[in-house]
């Protein structure tokens, strides 16, 4: 029976369960729920796990690559790298180390480790703390770039990573969902890459959603299917690579307009990666242009009313839910008055 | 090391050949054959090595076939990675040699991370790590020497400097290490690891230093810093190596110096390794002239068979192309 937990309570019973089940899984740091009021989730493994636990020293460059080279000779890390721009001083590593050995080895090597980040506008975290790298990570072959944006799923997707995967994974979590609730179902299961979820069914727009997106999305489906009489069908990838796009496709074919939605900045991101997937695969499909709601193209700014103002917000994707559902109806009109 | 310095030779001339059978450029272990001939025969069968983009006598000299070596520079398919890595990224896990890295410095975690492994698993092995001089000019260097000695890791760092000296730098392509320190052993010993400097064109000094150096770290006394000392190969001075200047090393300059061309007399006599230990035999009464020229006809013959090996192996098909971008999972 599905218990509700919240996003945090199920991320901490995860890395709980992950270490009772594969004594290969070490923990390379282990606040994963930041230091604000639910680092006490963690405490207890902490505690109980402590011989499995190593706090590296502030060398995010050195300790990744360790992590690394003990995936290659056997081991299973998880490595908690905090804010995802404290990867950025560990890219060597990830995108030159780990994502090649599996091919330059012919197969030989794999490289069983996990990267566990908190990316995204977290609410003043300026220019250094809010940073989106998962286009960077999913343009990177070898790699797996993970986004859960539920508590269900953050659990499966990191049990499968921890327990199941042979090649790296980049697993991004958001603190703006440490605080979503929802349900999780008992006792352990995973949830294996590469399978979207279809999270709300609609028939009118669909509303790919990554991450923190998704209970935007919901939202903003919400609002539009009170307000407006709007259907609209959101889909979540949960894993970038692998992706599961026949399932986006399959909802494409259905309602014919797409909203991609995802906080990573626009140019080359992932809603960007997204829509020329779509464009390419599924153009007959298509009523509309696809519409992209994402983090404007600028450093991101401190104060409030400028975060707010270039965050892919609820208002944002319900403007771009109506603009598909809008196109072409002027120029329908157009036509009959003629 | 002889074998070391033929299949070098062998390299060079398919890299010097004007029909380019070797894609991309290589770098070649001429010059360094006792470093990395001492310190692999320190080492266990089951004990990692990690390397760089100057690898093939480490592969070698840890038992790798000089024809499957061929081939992988080649970009073939009976290359320890299928033509896949290239000579820059060999990967034999048989040998020990899980990854490598060709960015300056960058298998520097690795070997710590497999130390790291072996710690937590209790399986006694060590990791040993080469890198050159330049290597410590790199920010990972520094970082992963203190996680080392913090952790006691059982990892040996083989440093093998092959800089030019001043008188020798100018007007020469290939740069050499820049660092502030007045001594590049001074680093390791700051952050506390037991450090050696040895003569690396001397293989039975580097194999004893070795020998100290993974025993103390297989028994948990932690992490150990050697700097092996060479004297460039004149045909290593510019970007690409060549052997314009001296040919193919004859094993009688060992005992006839003065037969060896002009750009490289002064090396020979002063430096090079293979001769060094040439007439060490020589005058140990190990040897004498007549064997060592039998065995080099040996070590030539198994190299000329090697390219042979390497040449008939066909290229990769693009079909393999999608197999190997992610590792099927457990189920």
């Amino acid at each position: 029976m599905p218990r509700s937990l919240l996003f945090t309570e199920a991320l901490a019973e995860a890395i709980g369960e992950i270490l009772a089940e594969d004594p290969r899984v070490t923990l390379f740091g282990a606040s994963f729920v930041g230091a604000g009021p639910n680092r006490s989730l963690m405490a207890q493994i902490q505690t109980r796990y402590a011989d499995r636990i190593v706090w590296p020293p502030i060398a995010e460059l050195a300790y990744c690559g360790i992590a690394i080279g003990a995936a290659m000779a056997g081991m299973r890390p998880l490595v908690d790298l905090s804010t995802a721009t404290f990867s950025y001083e560990a890219i060597p590593q990830i995108v030159n180390e780990a994502a090649i050995a599996y091919a330059n080895s012919a197969g030989q090597t794999t490289v069983p480790v996990v990267f566990h980040m908190l990316y995204g506008l977290r609410g003043g975290g300026a220019a250094q703390h809010s940073g989106s790298p998962q286009g960077w990570y999913w343009n990177a072959p070898g790699l797996q770039v993970a986004m859960p944006g539920s508590p269900a799923d953050v659990k499966g997707l990191l049990r499968w990573a921890c327990l199941k995967s042979r090649s790296p994974v980049v697993f991004m979590c958001h603190q703006q969902l440490f605080s979503v609730r929802g349900p999780v179902p008992d006792g352990a299961y995973d949830i294996p890459f590469g399978a979207a979820d279809v999270k709300r069914p609609g028939a009118d727009v669909t509303i790919v959603a990554c991450g923190v997106q998704v209970p935007r999305a919901l939202q903003a489906a919400d609002e539009l299917a009170k307000h407006e009489g709007l259907d609209c069908e959101v889909v979540d990838p949960r894993t970038l690579q692998p992706l599961d796009l026949p399932t986006i496709l399959a909802s494409v074919r259905k309602t014919g307009r797409v909203v991609v939605t995802d906080e990573s900045h626009d140019l080359c991101g992932v809603a960007a990666g997204l829509a020329a997937l779509i464009a390419d695969a599924g153009f007959d499909d298509l009523r509309a242009p696809i519409k992209r709601v994402t983090t404007l193209h600028v450093p991101v700014p401190y104060a409030r009313r400028l975060e707010d103002a270039i965050s892919p917000s609820v208002a944002r994707i319900i403007e771009a839910a109506r603009a598909v559902v809008g196109y072409g109806l002027a120029a329908e009109r157009a036509t009959r008055n003629a | 090391m002889l074998r070391i310095r033929r299949l070098e030779e062998a390299v060079v001339r398919l890299a010097e050949d004007p029909a380019r059978p070797i894609r991309g450029h290589v770098h070649v272990y001429i010059g360094q054959e006792a470093a990395g001939t001492g310190a692999c025969a320190a080492l266990d069968a089951r004990d990692y090595v990690f390397t760089t983009h100057r690898n093939h006598g480490h592969v070698l000299a840890r038992g790798g076939e000089p024809g499957r070596i061929l081939a992988e520079i080649l970009g073939r398919v009976d290359g320890y990675s299928h033509g896949r890595a290239g000579g820059f990224h060999v990967a034999a896990p048989h040998l020990g040699i899980l990854h490598t890295s060709a960015i300056v410095g960058g298998s520097i975690p690795l070997a710590a991370g497999a130390a790291f492994a072996s710690s937590k698993m209790g399986t006694r092995q060590v990791a040993l790590v080469f890198f050159g001089d330049g290597a410590m000019e790199e920010g990972v260097f520094s970082e992963t020497l203190n996680i080392a000695q913090l952790w006691h890791l059982p990892v040996v760092f083989f440093m093998e400097n092959n800089s030019v000296s001043p008188e020798e730098r100018s007007g020469r392509g290939s740069p050499t290490s820049q660092h502030s320190a007045s001594a590049l052993s001074d680093v390791p010993r700051a952050y506390g690891l037991t450090t050696k400097v040895v003569d690396g064109n001397d293989v039975d000094r580097v194999f004893a230093a070795s020998c100290e150096a993974i025993d103390q770290a297989r028994v948990g006394s932690g992490p150990i810093f050697i700097e092996s000392r060479t004297s460039r190969w004149p045909g290593t001075y510019g970007s690409s190596p060549t052997l314009e200047q001296s040919g193919e090393t004859e094993i009688s300059w060992a005992w006839a110096p003065a037969a060896a061309p002009e750009g490289v007399r002064r090396w020979v006599k002063q430096s090079d390794p293979v001769l060094l230990q040439c007439r060490r035999l020589l005058q140990a009464g190990t040897a004498d002239r007549d064997g060592l020229l039998a065995m080099d006809n040996d070590v030539r013959a198994e190299m000329s068979q090697a390219v042979q090996f390497a040449l008939a192996s066909p290229e990769p098909a693009p079909s393999s192309l999608a197999e190997l971008t992610l590792a099927p999972a457990l189920t």
